[in-house]
């Protein structure tokens, strides 16, 4: 049976296939030559590689612009510290109401647990108005605590729907063997529930730290103009100040691209799983 | 999923206990009677969050939708105004099918091309591992960031005018992003190529549920490979492509990054969607009220659509 053998139908396929890689690969090439060329050389010859890279785009870049907005330096470490707190809270909120929601088993957890997934589809567009409204009262609008609040309130249902779902297929006899042995709720939770989860919590951290990563809606609205502002905030008003200056602009995309693509080679198991869960689970 | 479970036996909660006592001799533990009494506690920050977030902001967004509040001053309930507004406005309206235009073309052309790709990888291609690698890529990066690049793509004196006039098509060059008659397209080739690796995990995904064997007895009974993805693989695939064009369907209507970071809307309103309307009339023009309104559109429109559509291919689904 010749179905699965690597015949010259294949090798024609895998052309085909290694042709439209090649299409989907140019925005990688350009970004990244195009960074590298004075705008000069990107008028003349943009497509061909660079013979003598400029850096200098970079530390032009780097330095940040003259409208004084923040540099992208000062975004990237902004990206990263609500990224990572957001992260923390989803995994400590998701997984302890999880839990209880999979762990319980009365109508109230089943009806919660159904909230839960109307939570998921309720329009959260809409709630973007009242939200801003109400930070801006609270002053939170341009700080930490007001985007990391945000984005934990926007994405815990997210959490808690994939948390609940992974507990309920767990088995019960780790914990009540904890528990013949005397630990406290908290321990049990902490030293034998957590590690349990570990898979899960991974697929969490990554899916969860990735859309706060790329968001841009929400901080562009709470957190534009302030000094806050995220990578891709950051990156929106540095096109703006230097409209057409490929050779500016493309360093920002790729510091912007470059950490999510790094952790996407290292990571990419868990990136894929987090989007097909539902497939086979 | 586990149903309900039976208790475990007697001795062991005895047991249970008796250890627990001499435990608690040494170390003070609350009474934690097992994972079915999982604490409420445990539930109530995401409970909160949810609530607040999910529930009690929109709802009070619906509110904002009925009256003429500009962000400051008091509101004055309008009725249905707002949405009067919203359907004789050439610019909101042109948006409402700019976003439908973008959202159906996406479902059907990113998830025709995830399922070509994933065909075409599944198994036997040598360089299946690194293509795989390389179209899933656009998903995860910032969709803000790498539109930019296509940008550069679509300028005038970007790569896709080069690329013309090196081939001697130099009367077919134009501003792609400035011509209100192409600029959708280019955002529309922008959305392939971002999502299209996103259809594709998904059906590999699915198709490596399905077993060998079958495509194997249909080959031998000599179905053609037509037949055999029509009337075998084409069934079996049927929750993931549920998934998938949920997922870019949802993606597509509520699409926004892309697209300020392309056109901001233009040229000529031809490219405003509602994401973009929601937040130009609120956040550059203060109607809060008309924005509400903008959005609440919006999220009825995911809803209803999302709804429909996950009715429609379970049904499908069930027949398969």
């Amino acid at each position: 049976m010749g179905l699965f053998r690597y015949t010259r139908r294949t090798f024609a396929r895998e052309l085909f296939l290694l042709a439209i890689g090649a299409v989907f690969a140019v925005p990688f090439y350009i970004v990244i030559v195009l960074s590298l060329k004075t705008n000069a050389q990107i008028m003349t010859s943009p497509l061909s590689l660079p013979t003598h890279p400029d850096w200098q785009n970079y530390v032009q870049m780097w330095k940040g612009t003259s409208s004084g907005t923040v540099t992208i330096g000062r975004s990237l470490i902004n990206s990263i510290v609500i990224t990572v707190v957001s992260v923390v809270v989803l995994i400590l909120v998701g997984a302890t109401c999880g839990y209880t929601l999979a762990r319980r088993q009365s109508k109230l957890s089943t009806a919660l647990y159904f909230v839960f997934v109307a939570g998921l589809i309720m329009p959260f567009e809409l709630g973007l108005i009242p939200l801003y409204v109400a930070f801006r009262h609270d002053h939170l609008v341009g700080t930490y605590v007001g985007i990391i609040l945000l984005q934990a309130g926007l994405l815990t249902p997210l959490s808690v729907f994939l948390y609940a779902g992974f507990i309920r297929a767990l088995p019960r006899e780790y914990e009540e063997a904890a528990q013949v042995d005397g630990a406290s709720l908290w321990r049990t939770l902490f030293r034998v529930v957590l590690p349990l989860l570990r898979p899960i919590t991974g697929t969490v951290a990554v899916l969860t730290g990735l859309f706060c990563w790329n968001d841009f809606f929400y901080p562009l609205i709470f957190l534009s103009g302030t000094s806050k502002q995220t990578l891709p905030v950051g990156v929106f008003q540095f096109t703006g100040d230097f409209t057409d200056q490929w050779n500016l602009i493309f360093p920002t995309v790729v510091i912007a691209l470059a950490p999510m693509a790094a952790f996407y080679l290292f990571a990419q198991k868990q990136f894929i799983k987090g989007f097909t869960g539902g497939i086979r689970g | 999923m586990p149903a309900v479970r039976e208790r475990g036996p007697d001795v062991h909660r005895a047991h249970g206990r008796r250890t627990r006592r001499i435990v608690t001799a040494i170390r003070p533990a609350r009474n934690y009677a097992g994972p079915r009494r999982a604490p409420w506690l445990l539930a109530v920050p995401a409970v909160a969050l949810l609530i607040v977030f999910r529930f009690v902001a929109p709802i009070e967004g619906a509110r904002y939708a009925f009256t003429n509040w500009d962000g400051i001053g008091p509101a004055k309930w309008i009725g249905l105004r707002n949405f009067v507004e919203i359907w004789n406005s050439p610019v909101t309206r042109g948006a409402i099918w700019n976003t439908l235009k973008l959202a159906i073309g996406s479902v059907l052309v990113v998830n025709a091309v995830g399922l070509g790709l994933a065909l075409g990888l599944n198994r036997t291609v040598k360089s299946r591992h690194i293509l795989r690698s390389l179209f899933f890529l656009p998903v995860v990066l910032s969709p803000l960031a790498s539109a930019y690049i296509w940008g550069y793509i679509f300028d005038y004196h970007g790569a896709v005018n080069r690329l013309l006039g090196a081939l001697g098509l130099s009367s077919w060059e134009r501003p792609w992003l400035g011509d209100p008659h192409w600029a959708l397209w280019a955002v529309f080739v922008l959305v392939v190529w971002q999502f299209s690796g996103l259809a594709m995990v998904i059906f590999l995904a699915g198709l490596q549920g399905i077993p060998q064997e079958l495509d194997e007895a249909a080959a031998v009974d000599g179905a053609s490979s037509w037949l055999r993805f029509r009337r075998v693989t084409l069934p079996l695939l049927a929750p993931a492509i549920t998934i998938s064009s949920t997922l870019t369907l949802i993606f597509g209507l509520r699409i926004f990054d892309q697209i300020l970071a392309l056109t901001s809307g233009g040229p000529d309103n031809a490219t405003e969607t509602l994401a973009t309307q929601v937040y130009e009339q609120t956040f550059e023009n203060g109607l809060f009220g008309y924005g509400a309104a903008i959005a609440l559109v919006l999220g009825v429109l995911v809803t209803a659509i999302v709804i429909t559509q996950l009715v429609l291919l379970r049904t499908r689904e069930a027949r398969a």
